[in-house]
């Protein structure tokens, strides 16, 4: 079992946990993720490492609840615990100075690319970070996205608070603007790191996407995590997550990702349904 | 009839003795084991069929090399107990191995009475021994040896590792055991299914190691949570032992493979044993719904069949093995592939896919195949198989599994440069002692051979044990001696 130490809500339904796992605080790097299970029966869920204390023996996550395993984790509170999480796993983000890097964050995708915004930074690069959420409620770590910011950037669709639009407008706006860009990092839902992706292609800026496809044991063994990059089979656990945006194939990734929709579905209704009759009870 | 008396003309007119199952309709709605094993009866019957050669040729056909003859003879005077002693003696795990050693190729394939008759089913008599001693509660702790001060490191917890552990523990060492996964036991958990290796015997097996002190440590992924190097010399291991297997699924890089419904046997068969998917949706992971449709494995070994009989059981409408040569190359064990066609798994022999085809969604949709035929033998003397002029057809599917064999998985290697590998990944050892170029590092089981047999894999783990231990406390320090 391993405990948990905090858990706090950075905006409705994300959620800010850190749990004892010292050989992972001790050895992690920006990029990485750990693989959870929450209960005997849950299911392995990749979560990036958001990032760590190797005195304390800690890491830190940051949590979206979508379906039943990640709302589960959600539930719970300092002093809890869950059954596993195993780590560092895949290949750390590939850091150097590239001169001037963006980092772009969609909704939890922002808390994904923290910690390789941290190492782009502390690598000398002059980052510049957008961070976009459907609205204001749902910006999360804007202080921590700034501090390490040269310029920092919050994008709404709603408009609720900082730029109006996508982040994608925004990547464009500054791209016109004829200023130099060496690196551009993405990470988000599908559709929007396909976007950036599209919008940097016709200028070759070095673009980099970290994927998330299903993962079942995150090391290498069952291939359920396998991508089409370039035309060929990578295995995003080991190989990936983060690959080059110009070269992936996101309409397999998001048709693969579909494939156990209606059981999810399923679980998810379980789920909150014995929670409803838990609150009654 | 009495052991004593009976003579070898009248052990040669009984007749093999069944093993008992589950009836193949009502087997395919559930996951529980289908053979239901000897009862002392039959048990007795059987070895009464072995005529105690006085060259026993049998014991070179196992390649732990059990004193078969006179196990067996111990079964035929009723000391079931002095029968399970004197196995162990060779093999830790049974149990095990009487179930899943490919028996018609090894120790059964040389039984001198195999050559008229059908040879002594060795395999039943070792499951039933093993089982005995365990349902009757006879199943004792061995003794440990006074503590030596020395550690050793056991990487993943399949049979190679969980032999190795065991002989090194009783010597008096301290073991810990590194598994990446969550659960215990490597592919004996997560590849083998329920219903051929219910997962208990498994379980009584890492309790009987844990009462003997080995310590296991889960979700630790070698060369990433930790390396080797820091094992060494951070962590003050005086030797490491590598047992991590071949857990990177091939597949056959045809078009269409990353299909959404293309999966591998290890993705499949993981969902379903490790994470118990077939329980869903108690359990949360959910697995391929194969109720009602078409199911294709490609592959002859026994994984594919394995992964073809799960998907019956989940209820296929249709589910099919298809593979490129005929039965007599299928990898698989013979009872395996006797099981699969009583369950009413369908095979399409010298089929070769070429593509897999898929909706718009990228959903599978059926598979296209060429059929084959046997032409002229090859250099190894097998007839190859080459396609038939314009015999493509195509093949409705919903699901496909691939079961082509697994290569090495490259994290020790890459983590651990000093350790030297072949071209196919595999790691390099002294076959005599298990050593690897790295000082105190040994390897064993299917990390070394590829992917290859359970007894293998636990023979390597016994090598091993028994050099680092003559390594560790100077030449051959008491080992015999039990
Ligand atoms: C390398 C990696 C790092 C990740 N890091 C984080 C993180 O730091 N924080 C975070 O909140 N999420 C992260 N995710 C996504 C997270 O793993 C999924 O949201 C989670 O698996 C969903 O599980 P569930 O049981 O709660 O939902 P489910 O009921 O399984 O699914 C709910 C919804 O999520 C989609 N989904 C299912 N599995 C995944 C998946 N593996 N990735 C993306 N969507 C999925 C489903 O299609 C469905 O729409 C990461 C994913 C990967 C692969
Ligand atoms: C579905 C299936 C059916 C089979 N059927 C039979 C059969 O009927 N008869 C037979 O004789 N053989 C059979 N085999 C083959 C047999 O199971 C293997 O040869 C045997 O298990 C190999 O043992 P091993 O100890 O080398 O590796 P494994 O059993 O593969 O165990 C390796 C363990 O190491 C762990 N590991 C991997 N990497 C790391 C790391 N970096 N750090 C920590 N831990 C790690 C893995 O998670 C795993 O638990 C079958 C195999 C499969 C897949
Ligand atoms: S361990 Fe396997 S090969 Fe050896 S006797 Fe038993 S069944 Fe035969
Ligand atoms: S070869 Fe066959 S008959 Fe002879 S001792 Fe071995 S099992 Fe018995
Ligand atoms: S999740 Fe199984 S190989 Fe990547």
């Amino acid at each position: 079992m391993y405990t948990i130490v905090s858990a706090i809500f950075l905006a409705e339904n994300i959620k800010k946990i850190e749990i004892e796992a010292p050989r992972i605080a001790k050895k992690r790097k920006a990029g990485q993720f750990v693989m959870i299970r929450v209960s005997e029966t849950g299911e392995r869920v990749p979560l990036t490492i958001a990032d760590a204390d190797p005195e304390k023996g800690t890491i830190t996550l940051i949590v979206q609840g979508m379906g039943k395993s990640t709302r589960e984790l959600n539930q719970k509170k300092a002093g809890d615990s869950i059954s596993d999480i195993v780590g560092p796993l895949g290949t750390p983000s590939h850091i150097e100075n590239f001169g001037t890097a963006i980092s772009i964050g969609g909704g939890v995708g922002t808390a994904i690319a923290y910690p390789t915004a941290v190492a782009l930074k502390e690598a000398g690069n002059y980052v510049i970070t957008i961070n976009g959420a459907r609205s204001k409620e749902l910006v999360v770590l804007e202080h921590e996205m700034q501090a390490v910011s040269d310029e920092a950037y919050i994008t709404t669709d709603d408009g609720s608070y900082g730029f109006h639009g996508f982040v994608t407008q925004k990547l464009q706006e500054l791209i016109d603007s004829g200023r130099r860009i060496d690196y551009v990092l993405a990470i988000g839902p599908i559709p929007m790191m396909k976007a950036v992706a599209e919008v940097t292609r016709p200028y070759n800026i070095k673009t980099v996407v970290s994927l998330n496809p299903i993962m079942i044991d995150g090391t290498g063994m069952c291939g359920g995590c396998r991508v089409t990059v370039d035309n060929q089979i990578k295995f995003a656990c080991v190989d990936g997550p983060e690959f080059d945006a110009h070269l992936v194939d996101f309409k397999n990734l998001s048709d693969r990702n579909r494939v156990y929709l209606p059981e999810e579905k399923k679980s998810e209704e379980a789920f909150t349904h014995k929670c409803r009759i838990e609150k009654q009870g | 009839m009495n052991e004593k008396t009976i003579s070898n003309k009248e052990r040669l007119a009984i007749p093999r003795q069944k093993m008992p199952a589950q009836d193949p309709n009502e087997r395919v709605t559930n996951f529980r084991e289908v053979n239901l094993g000897y009862t002392p009866e039959l048990a007795r019957m059987e070895a009464l069929r072995c005529i105690q050669c006085k060259d026993p040729v049998c014991i070179a056909g196992c390649p732990v090399n059990i004193k078969i003859d006179q196990f067996i003879k111990m079964v035929a005077d009723g000391d079931f107990l002095g029968a399970a002693k004197k196995i162990k003696e060779d093999n830790v795990l049974p149990a095990i191995c009487g179930r899943v050693c490919p028996q018609e190729d090894q120790c059964e394939k040389v039984c001198v009475i195999g050559k008229k008759h059908e040879p002594v089913a060795i395999g039943h008599l070792e499951r039933f021994v093993a089982d005995y001693e365990r349902q009757t509660g006879h199943v004792e702790i061995p003794e440990v040896k006074p503590p030596t001060g020395k550690k050793i490191a056991i990487i993943g917890s399949g049979p190679a590792g969980l032999s190795c552990a065991n002989d090194l523990v009783r010597l008096g060492h301290e073991i810990v055991v590194f598994e990446a996964l969550h659960e215990l036991g490597g592919v004996l958990m997560y590849g083998i299914p329920e219903f051929r290796l219910p997962k208990e015997i498994v379980r009584q097996e890492l309790d009987g190691l844990k009462q003997m002190g080995v310590s296991f440590q889960t979700n630790v992924v070698v060369g990433r949570s930790v390396t080797i190097d820091e094992l060494i010399e951070e962590e003050g291991f005086n030797a490491v032992f590598i047992g991590v297997g071949a857990g990177l699924p091939w597949f056959m890089g045809i078009p269409g493979e990353n299909l959404a419904g293309v999966l591998s046997a290890n993705e499949f068969l993981t969902r379903v044993n490790l994470m118990k998917a077939y329980d869903f949706p108690e359990s949360d992971t959910p697995v391929f719904q194969c109720k009602n449709r078409n199911i294709a494995v490609f592959g002859g070994g026994n994984t594919a069949m394995d992964a073809v009989r799960t998907a019956k059981r989940l209820g296929a409408e249709h589910a099919y093995i298809i593979y490129r040569r005929s039965e007599a190359e299928m990898p698989a064990r013979h009872e395996e592939i006797h099981h699969a066609k009583e369950e009413g798994v369908e095979f399409l022999l010298l089929m070769n896919p070429i593509a897999f085809i898929g909706n718009d969604q990228q959903q599978l949709t059926g598979v296209r195949c060429l059929r084959m035929e046997l032409g002229e033998p090859d250099d190894s003397g097998r007839r190859r198989p080459v396609p038939i002029e314009g015999s493509e057809f195509l093949l409705p599917l919903d699901m496909a599994v691939i079961s082509i064999g697994n290569g090495s998985n490259p994290l020790i290697k890459q983590t651990t440069p000093d350790i030297e590998v072949s071209k196919r990944d595999t790691v390099v050892v002294d076959i005599n002692t298990m050593a690897t170029s790295k000082n105190m590092v040994y390897a064993g089981g299917d990390i070394v051979t590829g992917g290859a047999t359970v007894i293998l894999a636990m023979g390597a783990g016994r090598t091993a044990a028994k050099a680092i231990h003559e390594k560790l406390m100077g030449e051959s320090h008491g080992f015999d001696e039990w």
